[in-house]
């Protein structure tokens, strides 16, 4: 009896925090969106979820060069589209921006030690224009 | 470095140089297709040539419309003068893609007034010089800065013969999704490519300045017969600005 009490506080306790970080807390083999975000809805991101852990980077970095100097903005791959699925919302519904700490983006370039560098130009919630 | 105002004499210079010249639109053979309001799929090609046709007799003294609508729609509007820096000196820093010019004949005194932007060079002097790459003109003829390779050198800044580029002196705290923008890359007017590249086929300081009545401004495919802007270059007497140095620029000007 005291055990099942103990469990269900911790399980409500845990809920509470994910829902209260709105966020990704830690990192690795078991990376994925947390939150309210619509990737959290979704199956897999617009590769094998892999694939994109290893290469979303390169991905990226490819189809920036397409955009800027071919103007193919018809993909999947666009940041625009990576940030307006893993984008959190706050209870207000404000969106959180994907750098901040404990969010999506951050928290796994945190852990991994990798600078995020996107932001510096790119917006970090979906804008609308 | 140098903070003086723009000074007059080289205006003038400008505008006195801008002589009458025979508008070369390249015989369209493609019509580029009805725009349809969906993201490009396939690459830009030279098929089209984006050019832009401003009647300075239309364009309101006082009036800043385009400049205004342009600075909004790729978030020029965001920047902030940093803490303590000279209202004077934030002026001549802060980016801007349009300049309101007035130029003056000296003879005459007849005074016209015209918004200077990029002027998408056929053959842009900010290409050349550009050590890494970063300037470049795509195929259907806007000249960019690709800032993900940009250094910030400006040698393109020097190079411009219009001073349509600007610097970004100051982290970028408030950016927009369709108009990326950040600290160390020199950036100038790009046609609204965002818009282009999403099937519109206006840009923002054309809408602006048709809203306000004036419609100075006529934007479009230079290479498609049909398009306004060629029909207009067709009909109206137009000059480049330094049509010496032979740069075919994208951007003309009717009246000056």
């Amino acid at each position: 009896m005291f055990g099942m009490v103990t469990r269900r506080l911790l399980a409500g306790l845990l809920a509470g925090a994910l829902v209260a970080l709105a966020g990704n807390a830690g990192a690795g083999a078991d990376w994925k969106q947390t939150g309210n975000a619509k990737a959290t809805k979704l199956e897999q991101c617009v590769r094998p979820t892999p694939e994109i852990r290893r290469n979303h980077m390169a991905l990226l970095k490819h189809q920036r060069d397409v955009t800027v100097h071919e103007g193919v903005r018809k993909t999947p791959d666009a940041l625009a589209g990576c940030i307006d699925c893993h984008v959190n919302k706050d209870p207000q519904g404000k969106p959180v921006p994907v750098d901040s700490q404990g969010q999506f983006c951050s928290s796994c370039h945190a852990f991994a030690a990798v600078q995020l560098d996107c932001f510096q130009c790119h917006s970090t919630v979906p804008t609308g224009r | 470095m140098n903070t003086e105002p723009t000074d007059a004499g080289r205006r003038e210079f400008i505008g006195k140089a801008a002589a009458a010249t025979a508008v070369a639109v390249a015989p369209g053979v493609l019509l580029h297709a009805a725009a349809e309001a969906a993201p490009r799929g396939e690459p830009v090609t030279s098929k089209v040539r984006w050019g832009m046709l401003i009647d300075t007799t239309k364009c309101a003294d006082g009036c800043r419309a385009c400049v205004d609508a342009c600075d909004k729609e790729n978030g020029l509007d965001l920047q902030t003068r940093p803490e303590g820096e000279d209202a004077g000196k934030w002026n001549q820093q802060r980016a801007i893609w349009i300049r309101k010019v007035k130029v003056r004949d000296n003879l005459t005194g007849r005074v016209t007034g015209l918004p200077v932007m990029c002027q998408h060079c056929e053959i842009p002097p900010c290409v050349d010089v550009c050590p890494t790459g970063a300037s470049f003109r795509r195929a259907d003829g806007i000249v960019m800065v690709d800032r993900h390779i940009c250094i910030g050198c400006r040698y393109c800044m020097m190079a411009c013969p219009y001073k349509a580029r600007s610097f970004i002196h100051e982290a970028v705290e408030e950016k927009l999704t369709h108009a990326p923008r950040g600290k160390g890359c020199v950036e100038s007017c790009n046609f609204c490519v965002h818009r282009l590249d999403n099937g519109r086929t206006t840009t923002a300081c054309q809408d602006a300045c048709a809203k306000d009545g004036h419609a100075a401004i006529v934007f479009g495919d230079l290479r498609d017969p049909g398009s306004p802007v060629a029909k207009a270059l067709a009909q109206h007497q137009s000059n480049q600005i330094r049509p010496e140095l032979k740069l075919n620029t994208g951007v003309r000007y009717h009246g000056l």
